[in-house]
């Protein structure tokens, strides 16, 4: 992780939304690089950016300035579908509205992003299954998505994230809807993911969360106002 | 994603929304059922025509008076008295039209028949025995009047089935005399049950001889139509060829436009159908076709409102790895299956009305209804709704495909 290229790498990063006459600068030059492996929370007040940030690093949305590279290859040289394709492939997201399907099992949720993919139908619904069985929601594989508690929701939003064995997960704010013990237990299967290699880009606004992160990126009026290394990271328990 | 599992994926986004799914393909049912219809029922009434028209036998000629009617408002034809004896007695002659067999003329009118209290409302034809073998009909019961019969202005009478059976019922007629026109007629024979033939509705005809219905009952000297029959099929166009050379030469007529009568061989009044029974289909189809583009539009509309309740599922089907063509695929395949399953429930449901209607038409009005599935219809009628759903579905799917995730994945 110490002598390798950056996974991510951006630079003077910016993003400007505007509605007819009115522009609003979301970010205003962020730079930094993250690592294969690492695990980063990115914190802020609402309006900081933070959002905007990770869906640029998601390959969700585009910047309007500055460059992003993933892996050595710049965003720009991508069209929309190439996005899409290595969305599928490299990258898992968990949401803070967790994001499932209505009126659909847990197993087709997780299957989802390989309905898209080329892995071939027959490995599938092993593929599925044994993500469900990290999260340990086996018994619960043929239920609906609303039949589920929060944080069951969320448990299966994770082993939709990590079905496709992806190597940045993104989580926003994937705590937000959970009381706090369900919350602790999306965070330690977060921790699996990355104690497993995977880099983990965090978004939160609870300094608790993100002491979960081996840094921290602090976010205000779209600049980076702070990037330091957690000293002491939580070796498990959660409270809010 | 294969196509495969982007049409699983379209059957499991309909199925989450059964009752709508079923609502939305309404139109396309009745538009489909309404064409599936329409074709069956002109396909019946087509045969059913052309089975009466083939009644009258490849090889006769049909001559009426006056000229081809121009219209329905062109009455002029009707009160030609252009066919008179001296005409019948030309068209026999086998030098002036070749491969002549028999040419009976014939006169109609109306009347009521009475026999024994009982009445009944019939048609009269005036004829000669020729037209046994013009239309190949014989009487079941008794005979038919003679050649001296029609020379002697004889008042007999034979009877078709429904006058018989009104008349007499069950009992015996051949005898029993009539009454017809204030003038009273023996009966010599009885014909079976023939239906329709050509013009003439010979069940519903009492049947005179023409001399007799010309000088006591129509007071008149000329005939309405003359059949002519002819050795063969072969001959059949140059014997209608004859016959119009023939009546021009005797009517001193040089331009065909101003022929005072006009000929028909069952050839032309078949195709004649066949154009008419034609058009009647295309408008009624176009009339179907109408609450098909109704349906479409329907179909549309709640593909918009449902592209936009679902704009949280498109975003994270984006966000996976979704691409432009999967979501414009998803969202077409769902208005296709949608449009073409209303297909096939109109094409069963429209060949279930149109088999139920003719066994009510054979069944109650005892019209000899034939039921035959419009396979072209069915062809079509799939055809179609497949293709309204891929026209209306397009712009919804287009739509849906454009979203950016990060719009749709925020939408609340």
């Amino acid at each position: 992780m110490i002598n390798k290229e950056p996974i991510i790498k951006v630079d003077k990063l910016e993003k400007v939304y505007s509605d007819g006459d009115v522009t609003t600068p979301a970010l205003s030059g962020v730079s930094f690089d993250i690592h294969e492996g690492e695990f980063v929370a990115i914190m802020g007040p609402s309006g900081s950016g933070k959002s905007t940030l990770l869906h640029i690093l998601g390959f969700l949305d585009r910047p309007t300035g500055g460059s992003y590279e993933l892996e050595g290859s710049s965003m720009d040289s991508y069209d929309d579908d190439e996005l899409a394709r290595i969305r599928n492939k490299k990258f898992g997201f968990i949401f803070q509205s967790f994001n499932l399907l209505p009126r659909t099992s847990v197993l087709d949720n997780v299957k989802l992003p390989l309905q898209y993919s080329d892995v071939p139908d027959s490995k599938q619904d092993r593929m599925a299954k044994k993500a469900i069985d990290a999260v340990g929601l086996t018994h619960r594989i043929g239920h609906e998505s609303s039949q589920l508690s929060g944080g069951e929701k969320q448990r299966v939003a994770i082993a939709r994230a990590l079905v496709n064995d992806p190597s940045v997960v993104f989580a926003d704010e994937p705590t937000g809807n959970l009381d706090s013990k369900s919350g602790g237990q999306v965070m330690e299967f977060i921790e699996k993911l990355h104690e497993d290699g995977r880099t983990i880009i965090l978004i939160t606004h609870e300094t608790y969360t993100a002491e979960y992160a081996q840094r921290i990126i602090n976010l205000k009026d779209g600049v980076i106002d702070s990037d330091r290394k957690v000293i002491k990271r939580h070796d498990g328990g959660f409270r809010k | 994603m294969t196509l495969k599992n982007t049409f699983k994926t379209a059957i499991i986004g309909l199925s989450t929304h059964k009752s709508r799914s079923v609502l939305t393909i309404l139109g396309i049912v009745i538009g489909i059922t309404a064409i599936m219809l329409v074709m069956a029922l002109s396909q019946g009434a087509t045969d059913l025509i052309l089975a009466q028209i083939q009644g009258l036998g490849s090889q006769t000629i049909i001559v009426r008076a006056g000229a081809e009617p121009k219209g329905p408002s062109d009455f002029a034809s009707i009160f030609t008295t252009s066919l008179k004896d001296r005409e019948v007695e030309a068209l026999r002659n086998p030098s002036l039209v070749r491969g002549v067999v028999s040419v009976a003329p014939n006169v109609i009118g109306s009347g009521t028949a009475l026999y024994a209290g009982e009445t009944k409302n019939a048609s009269m034809l005036g004829t000669t025995p020729d037209i046994l073998q013009a239309l190949e009909i014989y009487p079941t019961h008794g005979v038919f009047f003679n050649d001296a019969d029609v020379a002697g202005r004889a008042s007999v009478a034979v009877l078709g089935y429904e006058v018989k059976k009104e008349l007499f019922g069950e009992s015996d007629a051949v005898g029993q005399t009539v009454k017809f026109a204030d003038r009273n007629f023996k009966v010599i024979g009885v014909f079976g049950k023939v239906g329709q033939i050509g013009a003439f509705d010979i069940d519903n005809n009492i049947i005179i001889p023409a001399t007799t219905a010309n000088q006591y009952i129509l007071g008149a000297n000329h005939y309405t139509v003359i059949m002519v029959r002819v050795e063969s099929e072969s001959v059949v166009e140059t014997a209608a060829d004859d016959i119009r050379l023939t009546l021009r030469e005797l009517h001193g007529i040089t331009d065909p436009d101003k022929d005072d009568f006009f000929v028909a061989t069952q050839a032309d009044l078949a195709e004649r159908v066949g154009t008419i029974t034609g058009v009647l289909t295309a408008l009624l189809i176009s009339v179907a076709a109408i609450s098909l583009i109704v349906g479409g539009i329907g179909i549309m509309n709640i593909m918009l409102v449902s592209v936009t309740e679902r704009t949280r599922e498109i975003g994270l089907r984006k966000a996976v790895g979704a691409t432009t063509a999967n979501i414009l695929n998803q969202f077409l395949f769902e208005s296709v299956i949608l449009t073409s399953t209303g297909g096939v429930i109109g094409i069963a449901l429209g060949a279930m009305l149109s088999l139920g209607m003719s066994f009510a038409l054979t069944q109650f009005l005892e019209i000899d209804w034939g039921f035959s599935f419009p396979i072209a219809g069915a062809l079509i009628g799939f055809g179609v709704a497949a293709f309204i759903g891929l026209v209306f579905g397009i712009y919804p799917a287009r739509q849906a495909s454009r979203k950016s995730p990060i719009e749709a994945l925020r939408y609340e």
